[in-house]
């Protein structure tokens, strides 16, 4: 078993990873990375993080079979995990819990985050009300913009939210933010990572934080008949994603398939497609894979979904990609649309415009495999936050539409 | 052992510390950021950090952040850092690049070394790579010859104070407070304390950057470092400005100033 994929512990993931920083980081990154690996181990840590997942977030997390939507996806057999039914509305609260237990552990009192959607930044926000955690959560202006609910849940949870005004004004701006505010309160503060990507520890912790997503799903598809054909997530970061991935790595049978935001096209220069599009370097921390020009100056991202909208990728991905275990799919912000709109209209429940990356990539993977395949695909969240996005999108607004 | 140790051992006989200063490459323009390099080495500055602009300046505050998007939005180019070394090194300064890691992963880690080098310049600074990150970039720049130059904080442990103090060459890189780039009223007491324990740790040349912006705090830390650090104060000279001009007048003016603060701090 000693070639198993499944729970690497980094810092590298073959040629990825690893941790960029500042000086000014390594302690706390050290501290933090030496707190988990006691806590990891510790069965009144896991005792209590099992606990809040029961009793706070609401897990283990059904699967739902969708056949009207699978009419649409060649008849396969498609399934969703329900990530979206979780306390606060996405995948963001199983990472976040962990690293909150975290930080009460190392004695900080003070956490910050950053966030694209806002669902990682809500769910730090809920973290933090729970715990008696001040709570500051960095996010790009235009994503404050486009998710103007999500700034009132945060600020409704007593978290300050700081836009932030330089650069892109997105998620990648509030990353490099929250890490200059991390420089000057490391003493006191510590950094809610929100997805697998960033400097280690995080993206193997977080990744094993998500991990409950595979392992649970992996158990109810066994009950259900057996394993699937493939496991389809959507990847910005890819925190959801190499959650979802983790306990299937070593099921060679199960295909693993990573959907990326392709905007309007990779063959445009608005895309999130990062994987399909980018190459390897620097960023955030770890070595990966980046939107970058032959310089290496990082390139403005672009998806309808403020939650992939960033010009990285966890280094786990990366590598996967690399050893050829996980594809990526890139799916156009016309692909995800359509499949919010046919999973809302054929099933009645609302998919995070993020989540519905992964759905568009079901569609297609169904129809090419056609009613004998049985796909698992991660819901990541609930489209609340999205309402508004999507109704413009699809003219369904008073006085917008006929 | 290296042109900079030499630079700064001539400095130190002197009885003063060494004044360094940092601009971006490209800002307000190629053309007059080099002007200004030049500009600030007449008034009194030893050795010019040479910014070349990156996209994610995780260490730098509001003032610089704003300086390099500028730059980039201008149409910088990495070739344009390599002309300013060269134009440092020709004025008789000494020239060090203080480059963000990505930029110098994609252009080669041994063609930077060799670009850099060729350029006349001295040694590279890396804020955002450590030497246990940067065994590559080690190994690139000593065939190069070329100095390293880590930075160590605060919040540097006794381990990685060897670690970072043995792994640079030319000086060691202290930043006296946690934080970003900016000016800050006082340094605190931070900066007597880390610039002990990295020469307790062996560093011969120490030099001292971030938060500093006065001729005060030059003299007060020219009392006991090799070099005084000043960055955001001398870039926003140029930010400020109505014109080139003007802000090359208050560059000189404010680069003067801190050149005799250097000057003054030693008893």
């Amino acid at each position: 078993m000693t070639d198993s994929l499944q729970q690497a512990p980094g810092p590298f993931f073959g040629d990825f990873g690893g941790r960029f920083v500042p000086e000014a980081l390594m302690a706390a990154l050290d501290e933090l990375t030496d707190a988990y690996d006691k806590a990891r181990v510790d069965p009144a840590f896991g005792d209590e993080l099992a606990r809040l997942a029961r009793d706070y977030t609401g897990r283990p997390s059904i699967v739902t079979e969708v056949p009207r939507f699978a009419e649409h996806a060649g008849g396969a057999s498609v399934w969703l995990k329900r990530e979206d039914l979780n306390h606060s509305g996405s995948h963001k609260i199983n990472n976040v819990l962990g690293q909150a237990l975290l930080t009460k552990r190392i004695g900080k009192t003070r956490v910050i985050a950053e966030t694209g959607a806002g669902q990682h930044g809500v769910a730090t926000a809920t973290a933090a009300a729970l715990m008696g955690l001040e709570c500051v959560v960095y996010m790009g202006e235009e994503d404050t913009e486009r998710q103007a609910l999500n700034v009132a849940r945060m600020r409704l949870l007593g978290a300050e939210v700081i836009p932030v005004t330089t650069g892109t004004r997105t998620l990648r701006d509030a990353i490099n933010e929250a890490f200059r505010d991390w420089v000057a309160s490391v003493e006191t503060t510590n950094y809610i990572f929100g997805t697998a990507a960033g400097p280690h520890p995080f993206p193997a912790m977080v990744r094993d934080f998500q991990r409950v997503i595979s392992v649970e799903a992996r158990e109810q598809m066994l009950e259900r008949g057996g394993l699937p054909d493939a496991v389809l997530a959507c990847v910005g970061g890819g925190s959801n994603a190499i959650g979802s991935f983790d306990a299937f790595l070593d099921d060679e049978g199960v295909r693993l398939i990573g959907c990326e935001a392709a905007g309007d096209g990779v063959d445009t220069d608005r895309h999130a497609a990062t994987l399909t599009g980018g190459r390897s370097g620097v960023l955030h921390g770890s070595r990966s894979y980046i939107l970058q020009d032959d310089e290496g100056q990082t390139l403005p991202s672009h998806s309808i979904s403020a939650g992939l909208d960033y010009p990285g990728v966890g280094p786990q991905h990366a590598y996967l990609a690399e050893i050829g275990r996980a594809e990526y799919w890139p799916v156009t912000d016309a692909e995800a649309m359509e499949a919010f709109r046919l999973l809302s209209r054929t099933e009645g429940i609302l998919p995070a415009i993020e989540s519905s990356h992964a759905l568009a990539g079901a569609i297609r993977l169904g129809r090419e495999l056609g009613s004998d395949a049985t796909l698992l695909v991660t819901l990541s969240g609930r489209g609340d936050k999205d309402v508004e996005q999507a109704a413009r999108w699809f003219d369904m607004l008073p006085g917008e539409g006929e | 052992m290296s042109a900079l140790t030499d630079r700064l051992d001539a400095i130190r006989a002197e009885g003063r510390a060494a004044l360094i200063g940092y601009l971006p490459v490209g800002f307000p323009d190629v053309d007059t950021s080099i002007r200004a390099m030049v500009a600030m080495v007449e008034a009194g500055v030893d050795i010019v950090e040479v910014g070349p602009p990156y996209s994610d300046p995780v260490l730098d505050g509001p003032v610089i952040q704003k300086a390099v998007a500028d730059a980039l939005e201008g149409g910088v180019r990495l070739s344009d850092t390599f002309a300013a070394v060269k134009a440092i090194a020709d004025a008789g300064a000494g020239a060090v690049v203080m480059s963000y890691f990505n930029p110098m992963l994609q252009h080669g880690l041994a063609d930077f070394a060799r670009d850099v080098k060729e350029a006349g310049g001295s040694g590279v600074i890396t804020p955002d790579l450590t030497p246990d990150a940067g065994e590559a970039w080690v190994e690139a720049a000593r065939a190069a010859d070329l100095d390293t130059i880590f930075l160590v904080a605060p919040s540097t442990t006794p381990e990685r104070m060897h670690l970072t103090v043995g792994a640079s060459r030319g000086f060691v890189y202290a930043t006296p407070l946690m934080g970003v780039t900016g000016e800050r009223a006082s340094v605190g007491d931070a900066a007597e304390r880390v610039v002990r324990e990295a020469r307790e740790a062996g560093a011969d040349h120490v030099c001292v950057g971030v938060g500093v912006s006065t001729r005060e705090q030059a003299a007060e830390l020219a009392g006991y470092v090799d070099g005084v650090i000043v960055g955001t104060a001398l870039v926003r000279c140029l930010a400020d400005a109505e014109d080139a001009e003007s802000g090359l007048a208050a560059l000189r003016s404010l680069a003067a100033d801190l050149a005799a603060g250097v000057r003054e701090g030693r008893a």
